[in-house]
C-alpha cells in the first residue's frame, strides 16, 4: 500500500503568501498534516487485517523536508519517496497529481493508495481523483469505513445525505475523511526506528515528469485584497443570569 | 477571452435539482447567454426548473447504474467536448460529486482547477475568479490564462439562486464512454441519513456544539436548544472527529457551509476551519468560557461563561415561554 502525505506549516501559525509569486510561503518547518495520519493509520490496519503487506508513502515538499514523513515512518511505514525540486514550487494541484502518480509508478505501484480528502493548508481537494485518473484507477472518495474483503474493496462514502456502500476492484485509490480510524501515536522505539528507515529523493525530471511550475500552472493570482472584517459586538461576563441576555438577543431579532 | 459557453454540473436529488444547481445557473447566466446544464441522471423531470433558472439545454446521462459520478460524467463531458461542442468555461459547486466529475476532467482535459472560489466575473479578456483564503480574511483574485474550458468550483451558498422565467432547458443525450478500470467501483446500497426538523444548511437557526462541551453525552443540550428554535444542530470538525456526532453534522471549510439568521456557538472557540463555515451568519452568539477565544472576535453577542452553566437556564427559560 502507498500512502500521500502532505508535509504542511504547522497549522496554528498564521499562513502566508510568498511576495513574488503569491503562492503559500511553505519554506519554514514543516510537519505531517494531521489530515494525512488518518491514511496512515487506515494503511497500517489494512496490511496488519490481510496479514501480510507493506506501507509505503509517498510526499512532495521543497528543501529536501522529511520531518513530516519521519513521523508516519515512526506510526509504521516502511520506506518513503520524497519529490523535491525547485522546479516544483508554486505547483497546481494538477501537477502535483502528475508528480506522485509518477512516485507511485516508482514503487512499483500498489493494490490500494490512500490519500486524505484534502490538505489542511492549501484544501484544493482534487489531488486524490486527479491522481487516480493519471493512473487509470478506479478511486472511492470520501470513505468513511474501509475494508477488503476477498480481494475487493468495500467503503462507506460520505454523501450529501447520508452514505453510499461502494464496492471497488483492486488496485484502486481511496480518499479517506478525518475519523476514519484513530491515528497511533509513535512509540519511542519507532521514532527511533525511522530515523533509519529509508526515504529515497528524487527530482521532477527523475520521475520523468517536466514540471509547469507557477508559470505553467493556467493561472495567476492578479490581486490579494483583505475581506471586510466582521465586527465583535457585545462581550459579557457570565455572572449567571447572562442567558437573559440571550433570550432579549433573540426577542429583538423576532426569532421567538 | 470572451465567455460565449458555460456548462453547470448540475445535480438532482428526490426529483428536483439541488439549491446548489440553481445558484450555479443564475450565475453562468449572467456571464453568457449560452448556459448548457450536464447532468449525471435522466432530466425529465428537471428540464423544465433547468431552464427556469437559465439552462437553454441539458446533456444528460440517463442512469448511471452505480457507477460513480466523477468517472462516468466527467467521461461523458469529454465525449461531448471531443465531439466539437465546447464550453469556455465549466461551473461545479464545491461538494462530493462537484470535486470527484471536476477532478477527473481536469485531467482529460489537461486543465488547471479553480476550487472554493465564491466569484468569478469576466473582465474584457480576462476570467477572475475570487477565492477566501486564511479563514476569509483574504481574498485571492486568480486571472485563467491559456485556452479554455477553464475548471471552477464555488462553495455552496457563493449565489443567490434567481428564477429568470426561461424555457424548459432542451434535453441531449450524453453518452457515457467506456470507461475501463476506472470504472471498477460501484454503488451497492445508498443510505439516506434520517434527520427530524429543519436541514443544517437550510435552517434559519443553527446551534453547534464544540469541544467546550467536555464530552459526548453534553451534545444533547445543543440538540434540545436547537429544537427549541425550531433550528438545527451543528458541530466543529472537533467533536465529529473525537466521533460524537456524525460528519453530516459538520459546520466548516470540510462540512457545511452556512448562512442563518442566527448561529449559535457554544463551546467551540472558532478555529479558523469553523468560521468559514459560518460567518456568513447574519448574528452570531458565542458562549466560550475562554475570553481569549477567536470567536468572540466575529460574535454579535458574546458570553464569556461556562456552557453547562448558560445552557440549562437558557433551555429552562425558553421551555417556560
Amino acid at each position: 500500500m502507498i500512502v500521500c502525505v502532505k508535509q504542511i506549516p504547522d497549522p496554528a501559525l498564521p499562513g502566508a503568501l510568498d511576495g513574488a509569486t503569491n503562492t503559500l510561503k511553505r519554506d519554514g518547518k514543516l510537519i505531517l498534516d494531521d489530515s494525512d495520519a488518518y491514511g496512515v493509520e487506515m494503511a497500517l490496519q489494512l496490511v496488519d487485517a490481510s496479514g501480510g503487506g507493506e506501507v509505503s508513502i509517498i510526499s512532495m515538499a521543497p528543501n529536501g523536508e522529511t520531518a513530516g514523513m519521519r513521523t508516519a515512518l515512526a506510526m509504521g511505514a516502511a520506506k518513503g519517496i520524497l519529490v523535491s525540486d525547485p522546479a516544483l514550487q508554486g505547483s497546481d494541484a494538477l501537477t502535483t497529481a502528475k508528480i506522485l502518480a509518477a512516485a507511485v509508478q516508482r514503487l512499483g505501484g500498489a493494490d490500494l493508495i490512500i490519500a486524505g480528502t484534502e490538505s489542511s493548508d492549501g484544501y484544493t481537494g482534487t489531488v486524490p481523483e486527479q491522481m487516480a485518473e493519471v493512473l487509470g484507477l478506479p478511486s472511492v472518495t470520501f470513505a468513511k469505513k474501509v475494508k477488503i474483503d476477498g480481494g475487493v474493496l468495500k467503503a462507506n462514502r460520505q454523501t450529501e445525505e447520508g452514505y453510499d456502500e461502494v464496492e471497488c476492484a483492486l488496485p484502486a485509490l481511496i480518499s479517506v475523511t478525518a475519523g476514519v480510524v484513530e491515528p497511533r501515536y509513535p512509540s519511542f522505539k519507532g521514532i527511533m526506528a525511522a530515523k533509519s528507515k529509508p526515504v529515497e529523493e528524487v527530482t521532477a525530471s527523475d520521475l520523468g515528469v517536466t514540471p509547469a511550475g507557477w508559470a505553467g500552472a493556467g493561472q495567476k493570482v492578479t490581486l490579494v485584497a483583505q475581506a471586510e472584517a466582521r465586527q465583535a459586538g457585545e462581550i459579557v461576563e457570565d455572572d449567571g443570569e447572562s442567558f437573559g441576555k440571550i433570550i432579549a438577543f433573540l426577542e429583538n431579532l423576532k426569532v421567538i | 477571452m470572451a465567455i460565449n459557453s458555460v456548462w453547470v454540473f448540475a445535480q438532482v436529488t428526490n426529483g428536483v435539482a439541488t439549491t446548489g444547481t440553481l445558484e450555479l445557473l443564475t450565475k453562468a447566466r449572467s456571464l453568457s447567454s449560452n448556459v448548457t446544464a450536464i447532468l449525471g441522471g435522466d432530466a425529465s423531470g428537471v428540464a423544465a426548473q433547468l431552464g427556469e433558472f437559465g439552462a437553454t439545454k441539458v446533456y444528460a446521462t440517463g442512469d448511471l447504474a452505480g457507477k460513480l459520478p466523477g468517472v462516468a460524467v466527467s467521461g461523458a463531458m469529454k465525449a461531448i467536448i471531443d465531439g466539437g461542442d465546447q464550453p469556455d468555461l465549466i461551473l461545479f459547486p464545491q461538494n462530493y460529486e462537484g470535486r470527484d466529475v471536476l477532478s477527473r476532467l481536469s485531467v482529460k482535459l489537461n486543465k488547471s482547477v479553480l476550487t472554493n472560489s465564491i466569484d468569478v466575473a469576466v473582465d474584457g479578456d480576462a476570467v477572475n475568479a475570487t477565492t477566501p483564503i486564511f479563514g476569509g480574511n483574504t481574498l485571492v483574485t486568480t486571472t485563467f490564462t491559456g485556452e479554455g474550458p477553464y475548471l471552477v468550483a464555488f462553495r455552496p451558498k457563493s449565489f443567490a439562486a434567481e428564477a429568470s422565467g426561461g424555457a424548459p432547458a432542451a434535453i441531449a443525450a450524453a453518452s457515457v464512454p467506456d470507461l475501463g478500470a476506472t470504472g471498477g467501483a460501484k454503488v451497492t446500497a445508498v443510505h439516506v441519513e434520517e434527520t427530524t426538523g429543519p436541514k443544517l444548511d437550510e435552517a434559519s437557526i443553527v446551534v453547534s456544539g464544540g469541544r467546550g462541551l467536555g464530552e459526548a453525552d453534553k451534545y444533547a443540550m445543543v440538540e434540545e436548544l436547537a429544537k427549541l428554535l425550531k433550528g438545527a444542530p451543528g458541530a466543529s470538525r472537533a467533536i465529529v472527529d473525537a466521533g460524537w456526532v456524525p460528519y453530516s453534522y459538520q459546520v466548516g471549510q470540510t462540512g457545511k457551509v452556512v448562512k442563518p439568521s442566527v448561529y449559535i456557538a457554544a463551546g467551540i472557540s472558532g478555529a479558523t476551519q469553523h468560521m468559514v463555515g459560518m460567518k456568513g451568519a447574519k448574528n452570531i452568539i458565542a458562549i466560550n468560557k475562554d475570553k481569549e477565544a477567536p470567536i468572540f472576535g466575529i460574535a454579535d453577542l458574546g458570553i464569556v461563561g461556562d456552557v453547562h452553566k448558560v445552557l440549562p437556564k437558557l433551555i429552562e427559560a425558553l421551555k417556560g415561554r
